[in-house]
């Protein structure tokens, strides 16, 4: 089969990360295959963050002088970028977080709070929370927090065999008692896309939320936070070409008004009084103490960095690397697919296991030649338990992945079997 | 290819493993997992006295963990618990000696083939898994009636 046709010109692309051209031991050239786990940076973005911080560093929202100006200037600017990104009706509705988890485990902490005004965002006995089978361990773990914290009840949709939602029980398992569903957009494991209209339509009839984990959809497709219907979407800087510690929630403003704040500091607050206090409206209310601010103006380069390749060539480019990649991986004897295998409602990270051969062993071999995947559970360990295997193989691409990688793959593959063969 | 790590031993017993399946009657049981990759294993440890008369095992993981407790069994079945302690010490010591410790055959028969896994650090866990589990096992063993407990480590 020849490399299928690519809208993007990735060997320019990969002229924009220096760290490609590395060679590993052996004189093997990098072939990174981990991007679901962390994207590699553009020069654009490591520039922007040495200039932050050679020529404008500062403390932002709390400095009358210049370069406190131009510190500020740049954070808010990163914030404007990301609301474009998503398409969020107001700027406001951006709350930079660390990462993603820390923007789920702000909603999940709040609604546990009790400490809301609307009873719909206080989670308490006889409500329900809903998750999925698929979910990252941080869209799971905060939510056992708050359910054993307030008495709520924890639930979850079950998976197909093909690596899919099952929403067959949909009408029961989001009913009246349910305040949140909380579900993945993109898989981090199977690289499933979820149907996300079909949840959120039954949640509205409900009158439940629905918060979306957007780290694997937000950096590989254009999204349009109106058009998904959500209330709340999490994502993280770092795989989206953007630095470590930086991350984003976005909320509808009513909701966010809604919820409680998070943590208490510097900077989300109107007034202090040794007998109470009142806080700052969104997005301050949410970013206590002094925020990332080198990360979050970092975020707002890759975000210009991304929006001038085109989210759409991006996400054509991987569709057709996974096609690719689905072909390759199942003409490998002994190789099977974990997840959806076609290209049909589903991202550019492919999951699988090689008969008779730990990943363990898979990955470890196909390092020595190169390349990089990433073998476990992917903090996804319900999903191997679903399948009953104890790990996968996880190969996943991005804007610059070339075909000539999924080559080098389906090759290291041949090896490993012979190998251990 | 993979010289260092995947030594022919380690192979042969991943491929054709000493001892492999648990067995009656035993004095303590132990089950060991590693959280980040799924790798589990179980040992049942035999007492006579403080001779250990049969390490049996069962479990699921990659090479290094399975080979680890083929070797495991070989070496410490037959000996007295204060000498099977002393080779675990002498094996742990080596995996955690970042690969620049000379590795004594005499003391760990077989278990020189792991000297090169001390250089992986996201490996010596596998190695370890089963030696873990094996100190727990005995120490339950040597505490009395039999004892079935679940750990997650
Ligand atoms: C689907 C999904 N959700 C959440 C996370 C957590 O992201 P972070 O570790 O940056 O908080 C990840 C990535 O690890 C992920 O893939």
């Amino acid at each position: 089969m020849s490399a299928p046709h690519s809208p993007l010109d990735v060997d320019r692309v990969r002229k924009d990360f220096p760290i490609l051209e590395r060679r590993l031991a052996g004189d093997h050239p990098l072939v990174y295959l981990d991007s679901a786990n962390t994207s590699q940076k553009p020069t654009a973005v490591l520039d922007t963050l040495a200039e932050h911080y050679s020529r404008h560093n500062a403390n932002v929202a709390r400095a009358v002088h210049q370069l406190g100006e131009e510190s500020t200037a740049a954070y808010e600017g990163a914030r404007d970028k990301l609301a474009v990104l998503i398409k969020a009706p107001s700027r406001d509705e951006i709350i930079f977080t660390k990462n993603a988890s820390e923007a789920l485990n702000l909603v999940a902490h709040t609604l546990a709070s009790g400490m809301a005004d609307d009873p719909r965002f206080r989670l308490g006995p006889g409500d329900e929370i809903v998750v999925t089978e698929m979910e990252h361990h941080s869209n799971i773990v905060p939510w056992q927090l708050a359910a054993k914290r307030t008495g709520a009840a924890f639930r979850w949709f079950g998976l197909t065999d093909d690596g899919r939602l099952d929403l067959s029980t949909i009408g029961e398992l989001i009913n009246e008692r349910t305040k949140i569903v909380s579900l993945v957009h993109q898989s981090n494991s199977l690289g499933t896309v979820n149907d996300v209209a079909t949840v959120v339509a039954r949640a509205r009839e409900v009158g439940a939320l629905v918060l979306l984990d957007g780290s694997q959809s937000v950096p590989h497709q254009p999204i349009d936070v109106t058009e998904l219907g959500v209330d709340l979407l999490a994502f993280t800087g770092h795989k989206m070409v953007g630095p470590t510690g930086i991350g984003v929630l976005w909320g509808r403003r009513d909701v966010l008004d809604a919820l409680p704040p998070f943590l208490g500091g510097g900077e989300m607050i109107e007034t202090v009084e040794m007998t109470g206090s009142t806080f700052a409206p969104i997005p301050h209310k949410f970013e206590a103490g002094t925020p990332p601010i080198a990360q979050a103006i970092g975020l707002g380069a890759a975000v210009d960095y991304l929006t001038g390749i085109g989210l759409d060539r991006i996400h054509a480019h991987e569709q057709a690397l996974t096609a690719y990649a689905l072909e390759k991986l199942n003409a490998v004897d002994g190789v099977r697919i974990i997840g959806p295998n076609s290209t049909e409602s589903r991202g550019g990270t492919v999951s699988f296991v090689v008969d008779g051969i730990h990943p363990h062993d898979v990955g470890q071999l196909l390092d020595e030649r190169g390349v990089a995947v990433r073998v476990g559970h992917h903090c996804a360990r319900p999903v191997c338990v679903r399948y009953g295997i104890p790990a996968t193989t996880r190969a996943s691409f991005y804007l610059y992945t070339t075909f000539d990688e999924i080559d080098a793959l389906a090759a290291g593959l041949d090896q490993v079997k012979r190998f251990f063969g | 290819m993979s010289d260092s790590l995947y030594q022919e031993i380690i192979l042969d017993h991943y491929k054709h493993p000493h001892g492999r399946g648990l067995r009656e009657p035993f004095g303590g049981e132990a089950h060991h997992v590693n959280p980040t990759c799924g790798d589990e294993i179980t040992i049942r440890v035999a007492l006579d006295g403080s001779t250990i008369t049969d390490v049996s095992y069962d479990g699921q993981g990659c090479s290094i963990s399975q080979a680890s407790a083929s070797v495991l069994h070989e070496l410490l079945t037959g000996r007295t618990v204060d000498d099977a302690f002393a080779v675990e010490r002498t094996f742990v010591e080596l995996m955690q000696g970042k690969g620049q410790i000379e590795p004594d055959e005499d003391v760990l028969g077989d278990g020189i083939a792991f000297a090169g896994v001390a250089k992986y650090p996201a490996r010596v866990k596998c190695a370890l898994l089963s030696w873990m589990a094996f100190k727990d096992a005995t120490a339950r063993a040597m505490a009395g009636p039999v004892t079935v407990e679940e750990d997650a480590r």
